[in-house]
């Protein structure tokens, strides 16, 4: 060791005082929050240890219809944005034509407002007593009558919510697919055609498999993204969640912290935590079908 | 056999594919860019016509840009404007220092547990924002940090990410010109100052843009941490002006807040598109 050995760690020094401050000590503090029953956070005292939080949010009919509604989100958007993301890849990269332009156009709602953007949905699909609105409308030419999309039935706001979130994702998942069908080698393709392979048995056979380590993480992250989903939720039907019966678990865990039902950081912990596990769990049960499944070169 | 008839055939096949293709491709874009188009022509409608209008026109024959006076001088749009530019620029300017200096240490210099920090530095990527922003909530509270700019600012600051992309692009530096340099005693923070920073460049250009998106659209920690519009940013800004903005539901002057808070991001988009995919490509997510 030379005598400047530590200064290595003086470079480090700003790094660790923000992690430490704001990403060590909060998930540590975070456990802790979860199992002191009874906190207050005016006076800052608490009544025991113990498991009440996390059975208290379980029994919290608004955390049970937020549990629904995030798996049901979780569950359509998830396979429906990889699946149509996978087909626009693969139509990509069969043109030569205005790829780049496609590509650039369709990467666009990466970059923009989740919320601003959000706005304009609720826009489009509001029935207000002025309008329809241009999606009901468009229904309208198929015969079916007007549907209240932001403030009317369940499984209409869910499919405004599951639309909004497939649009919002879809860049992402373009984008990563995208490159990975282009640095697929073109000589497995000549190889087949030489073969006289036809076009869906090359892309069972040759591309899927070349390609499933990128589907793959695609869908590990997809699942993570969208059992975090909120601020789609929040730009579609306002801040009060609960009164619109579209909270999510993570919306469930802000309000318990803040806001109009707020104050709770015990409860608020406990139902992160409880996320946490499910996220946990579920990337854990991914990761073993794709040892099965997913072929890495 | 006719040759002439299966190479028609072929061909014919060949083109309807081609134009499925395409149909696909343009029936996307459309989907992808029409909110864009909405919110651009709603916003230049008038508020009496935009609600007479029962069937939404397509297009409008008379333009007015009253909305956007009125997005600016109903609500402080402008305030949520330079607000969320000076969290954006403080944030990644510390955020910038912060990972350079941290990449700088793992790449280039050698010092007692290194392996060790940077094991636990790639431990933390894992660690859902979720979980942490309660604690931190409640830190900033604590700290009267509340509505304003340091308590917005100094928990968004890090990103493992980021200084593990940089550690990567600096280790791709050969030793040679680091021995070179000191040789010449050039000391360590001119010699990342004044070779390594220019030599990654675009990894750095394309860090500051990322992180700079992020803050621009950043809503949640905003959310806690302000309740004071004059610390809002312009994605609480916008649900304030939705929620009780401009009295009855004046939907034109919404969308003219919505494209003036949406047009910097759009214009940073057009200008650097190729950095930003190719920066997301390499393991961005959204935030």
């Amino acid at each position: 060791m030379d005598n400047r050995s530590w200064k290595g760690w003086l470079y480090l020094l700003p790094a660790l005082c923000f992690l430490g401050a704001f990403l060590v000590y909060p998930l540590m503090d975070v456990f802790i929050y979860s199992v002191e029953e009874g906190y207050n956070s005016a006076s800052q005292t608490y009544f025991g240890v113990g498991l009440y939080n996390f059975s208290y949010v379980l029994h919290d009919t608004y955390f049970l219809q937020a549990l629904k509604n995030t798996f049901i989100l979780v569950i359509i958007t998830v396979p429906l944005s990889t699946g149509i993301a996978l087909l626009i890849s693969a139509a990509l990269a069969s043109v030569r034509k205005l790829r780049e332009l496609f590509q650039t156009v369709f990467f666009l709602p990466y970059v923009t407002n989740t919320l601003a953007v959000g706005l304009v949905f609720m826009i489009l699909f509001k029935k207000t007593p002025y309008s329809d609105g241009l999606m009901n409308l468009l229904l309208g030419l198929f015969g079916a009558g007007p549907v209240d999309f932001i403030d009317g039935p369940y499984w209409a706001k869910m499919f405004v919510l599951c639309f909004y979130t497939v649009w919002v994702v879809m860049p992402f998942k373009i984008l990563i697919l995208t490159s990975a069908l282009a640095s697929v080698s073109q000589t497995y393709y000549n190889a087949a055609r030489v073969d006289g392979t036809g076009r869906l048995r090359m892309f069972t056979k040759i591309t899927l498999p070349m390609i499933s380590p990128s589907i793959f993480y695609l869908v590990i992250t997809g699942f993570i993204g969208a059992f975090k989903a909120y601020s789609d939720a929040v730009a579609l039907f306002g801040t009060d969640l609960n009164a619109a019966g579209m909270n999510t678990i993570v919306g469930y865990v802000y309000d318990m912290l803040y806001g109009n039902s707020g104050g709770y950081p015990s409860y608020a912990s406990a139902a992160a935590i409880v996320l946490f596990v499910i996220v946990l769990t579920i990337t854990c049960i991914n990761l073993l079908v794709s040892r099965k499944h997913v072929h890495y070169v | 056999m006719d040759y002439e008839k299966l190479e028609r055939r072929a061909r014919l096949r060949d083109r309807t594919r081609k134009t499925l293709v395409y149909a696909l491709l343009v029936f996307w874009a459309v989907l992808v860019l029409f909110p864009f188009y909405w919110m651009l022509l709603t916003s230049v409608k008038s508020y009496g016509s935009y609600n007479s209008e029962f069937i939404p026109r397509l297009y409008t024959l008379t333009p007015t840009l009253e909305n956007y006076l009125s997005a600016f001088q109903a609500v402080p749009l402008g305030r949520y404007l330079v607000n969320t530019v000076v969290f954006t620029l403080a944030t990644t300017a510390l955020m910038l220092v912060v990972t350079v200096l941290a990449a700088f240490a793992f790449a280039r210099l050698n010092f007692p547990g290194k392996d060790l920090a940077f094991t636990a530095f790639l431990s933390l990527m894992m660690i859902p924002a979720e979980l942490v922003v309660i604690t931190n909530f409640v830190t900033i509270t604590d700290l009267n940090l509340r509505n304003t700019f340091a308590g917005l600012i100094l928990p968004s600051v890090t990103s493992v990410f980021y200084i593990y992309l940089l550690k990567e692009n600096f280790a791709q530096i050969p030793d040679e010109l680091y021995y070179a340099a000191k040789v010449d005693g050039t000391s360590d923070l001119k010699y990342l100052w004044k070779v390594m920073i220019p030599i990654c460049q675009p990894t750095i250009v394309t860090v500051t843009i990322l992180k700079v998106i992020e803050c621009w659209n950043s809503f949640v920690w905003p959310r806690l941490i302000t309740d004071d519009a004059n610390y809002f940013l312009v994605s609480n800004g916008i649900q304030e002006i939705r929620e009780n903005g401009f009295g009855r539901e004046n939907v034109p002057a919404m969308m003219a807040a919505v494209v003036a808070i949406s047009i910097p991001l759009v214009v940073l988009f057009l200008i650097f598109h190729k950095k930003i995919m190719a920066g997301v490509a390499r393991g961005g997510t959204k935030g």
